[in-house]
């Protein structure tokens, strides 16, 4: 398997005090731990389980998956900045693996 | 005791049919009541009231696996009154749990969008609790196509 790959959209400029949308896509599998193999065994649930969005290291969003969210896992949320500086974002695999991004945004 | 041939055709037809009405009663319900019970327990004693909640789905998923969904809460989002998080439900899916959005005064808007799996047309329910204990719910029916087989 691919090692999964982020995806962020954060607009690179802001007004200060402005609320700010984001976009997230990674790409995975989220195997569900429903599906059958070939020989009619169930293939083992693997899924990115957490999500967290943090700005300048303050917590802004984060979400807890289970195996219904789609493959491909997007979210979208918003942030309201006040100042310039990055946003930090973690996946966690069931497997214990992480995934992580930064984008930077110039606030006026 | 002798039985004829009909009568244990009978007993072994009646015998199947209650099995299979326990099963299948079984799986019909686990879904609505773990719902029930997840509302119950993210609410924490507070009986869900509607408003202030939006939960946007298609009427019609043409693809079960990937269905667009998004929640939307009004709230001024400062740090005396927030969402704390919403909470996605499938009540019949093989497991009710979907996804929970956990938010702060930082994110500005209660709101976030994602794409889930709908093994079957259903409800799918949203629960918002806010920083003061408050709970709303808002549900919507989605009805799903996959592949070719409509309705």
């Amino acid at each position: 398997m691919a090692t999964p790959k982020p995806r962020v959209k954060v607009p690179s400029k802001a007004a200060k005090g402005e609320v700010v949308t984001i976009k997230t896509l990674i790409s995975h599998e989220m195997e569900s731990g429903q599906r059958k193999d070939k020989k009619g065994n169930l293939i083992p649930r693997k899924i990115i389980n957490k999500f967290t969005c943090t700005f300048n290291g303050q917590p802004v969003f984060s979400c807890d998956l289970a195996p219904a969210v789609a493959a491909n896992p997007y979210l979208e949320f918003t942030a309201k900045v006040m100042e310039s500086g990055t946003f930090a974002f973690t996946w966690v695999d069931d497997d214990g693996s992480t995934y992580t991004a930064e984008n930077k945004i110039t606030v006026q | 005791m002798n039985l004829t041939r009909r009568q244990a055709l009978a007993l072994s037809f009646g015998a199947t049919t209650l099995a299979v009405l326990g099963a299948s009663t079984t799986r019909a319900w686990a879904s609505a009541e773990a719902t029930a019970k997840a509302i119950a327990d993210f609410a924490g004693g507070a009986t869900p009231a509607t408003g202030r909640i939006t939960l946007d789905a298609p009427e019609i998923a043409e693809n079960g696996n990937t269905v667009p969904i998004s929640v939307s809460v009004e709230s001024p989002m400062s740090k005396d009154d927030y969402v704390e998080s919403v909470m996605l439900l499938a009540e019949g899916n093989p497991n009710p749990d979907v996804a929970t959005f956990h938010f702060t005064p930082m994110s500005g808007s209660a709101s976030a969008t994602t794409r889930i799996r709908l093994a079957k047309t259903q409800n799918v329910v949203a629960v918002a609790k806010m920083s003061n204990g408050a709970v709303f719910t808002d549900t919507k029916l989605v009805k799903v196509t996959i592949g070719g087989c409509g309705g």
